[in-house]
This record gives structure tokens, C-alpha cells and sequence, in this order.
């Protein structure tokens, strides 16, 4: 295989939470608590999970929107924490951002030419000319008419606005795009035309996509390899085949559970999950996910479960099947 | 309605609890509702809600779904009047227990909102009084409308938070809504719509703003308190998926109008109206790789929508008909209606009744 776009080994990203006057009994909230994952070119990573279970900090991490407390994120081989002046350039030119709600990604005062060259006027040196043509060729490539750039964000609908956050994020020759949650905001006719749009750019440019989700269908449909993530760390990784037809995390297997059926007739699911995704500032002791887990055992409350490679390709965590 | 409904135990309990007794009266019965907002001195005027009709009996839970801005809120609106300022029904009724409600003043709906109807919004916080306990905002309708005190409206909010499943409700119920969880704020203002023990209920969108696994609790919950209550349920989405798992019927709404509406199943198998099949096509299903099904463009513009059938700019299906007359309602027997031309033909397969409206 390939060299991977973006590799990430342990990474950690503990908060502090100031307690007493005097900082005294410092409590940690450990939003990302040792992750491993890597992202091939031309791949999408799915990565799952509910609020609160670390998925938009590790994003930001891949940012550099905050520093990781653990941990490497190497970009095409080489570790960003040692990017300087050039190269740390060149990093953020080649992994853009897509947020969910574009009614607040895109700045209202300025006009989608400016908003899409803003990247391009700090990274290249492209004459005006040159920008306005590129300006124009990722508005063509997101399915929208070049004519749209003199306009401001607010003439448009949601799904243009998110295609308008698509083309900005493409403008600079990108290699990876991280896309958090960038269709939740939208209706569902539109939902269906941004995915399209987004896989079918992946096939004419090769960029790679780090999906991040909590729909598990549109994850599973987008993504090749999915992580699915619980209290900072992955629980279970697979490619998004194997990990539809057979989850085998409880927790996994409980978002499936959880999934609305597609049709009124799909048998009803019996295991949902009972509780609620515990304050990470408490982390339960041994495997995270116990005090909600069906399955749990004695030993799941003591010991915590490492990844350990799953049947049928792919990691799960769990003390079933260790 | 100063019915002497004062027993000490919601929800209340039907007869048949759960049975959809098509036979029996609905005890909903909204026709020809609409309601339009006038702006620029009623010189501009948005048809929000045109010609809405279904029906909703005991124990029944109808969807109403559609895009943003298709009217399925302001219709859940227009049901309990509480319309916003410039939006006002404009024509048909809303039948409930035998009464229409647009014929009613703000004080006599009043004593009917929150108590035999009762809505559930998509922001718990919005709902909730972030000054107030959990125990003073459960206990309103009990107090307001059942005039409850002391011991006995104690007894009555510690009984609705075990119906909505909060643990510990004693301690729970002296605490402020910050203090508690996304789903677990949902299922306060569920106890608090059941307090008056409703016979209607209206979800708009109560589990947009939850976690997948919260939300699969709620809406199982919801399906619990049906079965023991009878209580009917007007389910507003976006999301088929909800649809699948909650609803008896369903009403699809585009630019203001009921563009199909027929029992879930036959729905989903065989959907008439293009729009329908879009919808459906358009959700991504788990294990398939299919690319989606998509229509081109965006939901209209109710201040500016286009002649003749409002989808029409976007229907693959369009034919020259369909630019410049309005279809009207088919009915096609079972049950099912569609508002498109291209079943006009087929009406005749299940009913008698032609179009009724146009």
C-alpha cells in the first residue's frame, strides 16, 4: 500500500478543568485518549460516535487548532509537530476543513470569489487572473456556475453554501479534507446531492476524506474504513463492509442497533443501548463503555481492552474477544 | 371544556389502548387548512399551509414530513394556535373532540393546549425555564388545569417522571434543567406534555438534537407511553428512518401542500408522487454503496413558487401539464393520496371518489 496521507500514532489531547482556587485537585478531561488511525490517498475515514466521544478534538488536532498532550500526526511520512515557516505552509495548504453548519463557515461580508481566493492569496502566488481561473474551476467542479462569485453567502441555499465550502476547500490543490458532520444541516434531497458530490470528486482528484459523523448509514456510505469511537478512544475499526455485515464491539453493535430502520418492515431492534455516555471528566475504570454494556463481565471493570485485530480484518477493543 | 377531569392519575386511559380503530371517529380531523403569512401590509402573501387535510385517530401516529420549509411546523401551529404575529388561518378547520379549533378564542384554546393537546419541541431548552426546578415546570398543567396542590401534585410529577423513565425522580425533580442531559431534558418536556394527559400529542422533530442512541430510547419511550395511553401522535420529520419505526401513516409535505399521503408501508413500497421516490431514494441505507438518488436543485421559495404542480422545476417525471395546471388530490383507494397528474390515470384502480380539489 501506499504511503499514507495522514498517519496518527497514540495521540492524546488532555483538557484541564480548573477546580478550587488555587487549581488545587486538577481534573483532567481526556476528550482524545490515545488514538491510532491513518488516512491512504484517494480513501474516506469514516469516524463515528456520539457527542462528547472525541471525534471534532481530534479533528482539530489535525488542524493544529490545538497540540496534541500525546502522540504524532505525520503527514505524508513526516511528523507535523516539527513543521516550520515552509513547510507548516505547505501542511495547511494541503488539509482543509468543511464544518456543518455553513450558514457560520462562510463570512457574510465577503463575496464567494473572496472566500474561495482567500486561500489561494495566502498560499500561492498566483497572479489575479490566475486566481480568478481557479476561483471559477473549483466553482465548476462543486456544480456550481462560475457567475455565482461576485455573490454574497447569503443569496444562497444551504446545500450551495456547503458546495461554496466544498470549492474553498479544494482551491489549494488539497490532499486532505477533513468534513465534520457537512451534511447534518441539510435537508435530505440536497444531503443526497452533497454526497454524490463529494464521492464523485474523490474520484477525479484523489483527495482523501476524514468523515466525520454520527448518521451511521451516511458514514457507512461514504466511507471505506470506518473508526468508531467512544470517550476519546476507537473501540473498533474496520473497513465499512465487514464492519456493516458483522459489528462486533458491543458499542458498535448498539449504534447499529440504534440505526432507524429504512423500511417499515426491517425487524425491530432489540438491544438498544440503556444509559447515557457518562461525563468524561469520570471516566468509568476499565473499558469504557461497561456500565452501558450488555455484555459486560467481571473483568471489564478492571481491566481496560487494547485493539487487538478482528476477524474478518480490522481492530476491535473488547475483553470478548481477547 | 371545563370537563370534570380532575382524577389524580395521567396519562390518561383509553378504552382500546393502542388500536388504531379506523372506524371510530379521528380525533383529529384537520380539512382544507390554510394558513398564510401576510407581510408588508398583507401585500405580500406567503402560503405557508394551502389546503391540508388528514385525519388522526386514537392511538395513531401520522408523520408529517418534508423539507425545511415545507409547512409542516406552521401546520402543527395553526393545530394548537400558536401562530406566530403576520401568519393567520385563512380557511378550512381543525376538528378536535367534535370542536373546530380556528373558531376558538386564545383563552378557550388555552385550557385545551397542554392539557387534551400537547406539543413537544425539537430544543428541550427552548421549552424549559432554565430559573425554574424540574418539579415547578412538570407541575404547571397539573396545577393549572387539574388545580392540584401539595401532596397530591407531588405525588402526580413524581409519577409523570417515572413514565418518562428519569431515575431517582425525588431528587431529580428539585433540580435545574442545566443540570441534566440532552435526552434527559426531551424526556422532562415529555412529562410535561403528558400532564395533562393529552389525547394528541405533537412532536416537532423532538430527537433532531440527539445522540443516536438517546434518540432510539426516546423514541421507544414514546411508543411505550402510545401503548399504555392511546394517546395519537403527529410526528413532524425530516427523517424517513423515524418514519419507518414510529409511524401508522404518513403526509409528505412540498411547499405548503400534503403532496402524498397514505399508510407507512405502502408508502415506502410503492411511493406515487415523485417527490416520494426522491425522498426515499435519496437516504443512504446502511450496507449499500449505491449512489444516492438526487434531485437537482433546492426546495422552492414559497414567496415566489412556480406555476402549476410546485415541484415540477425539479420532477424528472415532469410533463408539459405539469408547468402550468395545479394537479388536485387523487385519491387512489386504501387510503392513499396523491397530488400529481401522473396518477390521475390510476385513480380509478382502488376508489370511486375522483379529484376532490384542486
Amino acid at each position: 500500500m501506499a504511503e499514507p496521507v495522514l498517519e496518527i500514532r497514540g495521540l492524546k489531547k488532555h483538557f484541564p478543568v480548573r477546580r478550587g482556587l488555587l487549581g488545587r485537585g486538577r481534573r483532567w478531561v481526556k476528550a482524545v485518549d490515545g488514538v491510532d488511525f491513518a488516512i491512504q490517498p484517494g480513501e474516506t475515514l469514516g469516524l463515528i460516535g456520539e457527542s462528547g466521544c472525541g471525534k471534532t478534538t481530534t479533528s482539530k488536532l489535525i488542524l493544529l487548532q490545538e497540540t496534541p498532550t500525546a502522540g504524532a500526526i505525520a503527514f505524508e511520512g513526516r511528523d507535523i509537530a516539527g513543521f516550520e515557516g515552509t513547510e507548516l505552509m505547505a501542511y495547511r495548504r494541503a488539509v482543509q476543513v468543511v464544518f456543518q453548519d455553513p450558514f457560520s463557515s462562510l463570512s457574510p461580508r465577503m463575496r464567494v470569489r473572496d472566500i474561495i481566493a482567500e486561500p489561494l492569496e495566502i498560499h500561492t502566488d498566483l497572479s489575479r487572473a490566475a486566481i480568478g481561473e481557479r476561483v471559477a474551476e473549483v466553482l465548476d467542479l462543486v456544480g456550481l456556475q462560475p457567475d455565482v462569485a461576485p455573490l454574497f453567502p447569503h443569496e444562497f441555499s444551504g446545500g450551495q453554501r456547503q458546495r461554496i465550502a466544498i470549492a474553498r476547500a479544494l482551491a489549494t490543490n488539497t490532499r486532505l479534507i477533513v468534513l465534520d458532520e457537512p451534511v447534518s444541516a441539510l435537508d435530505v434531497s440536497v444531503r443526497a446531492q452533497i454526497i454524490n458530490q463529494l464521492e464523485h470528486l474523490q474520484r477525479t482528484l484523489g483527495v482523501s476524506y476524514l468523515f466525520i459523523g454520527h448518521d451511521l448509514a451516511t458514514v457507512a456510505h461514504i466511507s471505506h474504513r470506518i473508526a468508531v469511537m467512544y470517550l476519546g478512544k476507537i473501540v473498533e475499526s474496520a473497513d465499512s463492509d465487514s464492519l456493516c455485515a458483522r459489528p462486533m464491539h458491543p458499542y458498535t453493535k448498539a449504534l447499529f442497533a440504534a440505526a432507524l430502520p429504512s423500511h417499515p418492515d426491517d425487524p425491530p431492534q432489540e438491544r438498544t443501548v440503556a444509559g447515557e455516555v457518562p461525563s468524561a471528566l469520570s471516566l468509568p475504570s476499565g473499558c469504557r463503555f461497561h456500565p452501558r454494556c450488555p455484555a459486560a463481565m467481571p473483568v471489564c471493570s478492571e481491566v481496560e481492552p487494547t485493539l487487538q485485530p478482528r476477524g474478518g480484518g480490522g481492530m476491535v477493543a473488547c475483553h470478548l474477544y481477547g | 371544556m371545563g370537563g370534570p377531569d380532575m382524577a389524580p392519575h395521567t396519562p390518561q386511559r383509553s378504552v382500546r389502548p393502542g388500536e388504531a380503530a379506523a372506524h371510530l371517529d379521528p380525533v383529529l380531523r384537520v380539512s382544507d387548512l390554510q394558513t398564510h403569512f401576510f407581510s408588508f401590509g398583507g401585500t405580500r402573501v406567503i402560503k405557508a399551509v394551502d389546503r391540508v387535510s388528514f385525519t388522526l385517530h386514537e392511538g395513531q401516529t401520522l408523520g408529517l414530513v418534508g423539507e425545511s420549509g415545507s409547512g409542516k411546523t406552521t401546520t402543527c401551529l395553526s393545530i394548537v394556535g400558536l401562530l406566530p404575529r403576520g401568519a393567520r388561518i385563512v380557511g378550512g378547520s381543525v376538528l378536535f373532540e367534535g370542536e373546530d379549533l380556528t373558531r376558538k378564542s386564545q383563552h378557550e384554546l388555552r385550557r385545551i393546549r397542554g392539557r387534551r393537546i400537547a406539543v413537544i419541541l425539537q430544543d428541550p431548552m427552548a421549552s424549559l425555564n432554565p430559573l425554574f426546578t424540574i418539579f415547578r415546570q412538570v407541575a404547571e398543567p397539573a396545577f393549572f388545569h387539574q388545580q392540584l396542590r401539595g401532596r397530591s401534585l407531588r405525588e402526580r410529577v413524581h409519577h409523570l417522571l417515572r413514565a418518562v423513565r428519569i431515575p431517582s425522580p425525588e431528587w431529580r425533580m428539585r433540580e435545574y434543567p442545566h443540570q441534566m442531559s440532552g435526552g434527559m431534558r426531551q424526556r422532562i418536556v415529555g412529562a410535561i406534555a403528558l400532564a395533562g394527559g393529552p389525547r394528541v400529542v405533537i412532536a416537532d422533530e423532538p430527537t433532531t438534537n440527539l445522540d443516536v442512541t438517546i434518540q432510539a430510547q426516546y423514541l421507544d419511550l414514546l411508543k411505550d407511553i402510545q401503548r399504555e395511553t392511546g394517546v395519537a401522535l403527529i410526528f413532524v420529520t425530516h427523517n424517513l428512518g423515524i418514519v419507518a419505526k414510529m409511524c401508522d401513516r404518513v403526509a409528505v409535505m412540498y411547499a405548503g401542500k400534503i403532496v402524498e399521503q397514505a399508510p407507512v408501508r405502502e408508502l415506502f413500497d410503492d411511493p406515487k408522487h415523485p417527490y416520494t421516490r426522491a425522498l426515499l431514494g435519496a437516504v443512504p441505507k446502511l450496507g449499500s454503496k449505491e449512489p444516492l438518488y438526487s434531485i437537482a436543485g433546492q426546495p422552492p421559495n414559497l414567496a415566489n413558487l412556480p406555476a402549476g404542480c410546485s415541484f415540477h422545476p425539479r420532477c424528472p417525471e415532469a410533463v408539459p401539464r405539469c408547468m402550468t395546471e395545479e394537479p388536485g388530490d387523487f385519491s387512489l383507494g386504501g387510503g392513499r393520496v396523491a397530488r400529481c397528474w401522473l396518477v390521475e390515470g390510476q385513480r380509478e384502480a382502488g376508489a370511486h371518489s375522483g379529484r376532490t380539489r384542486s
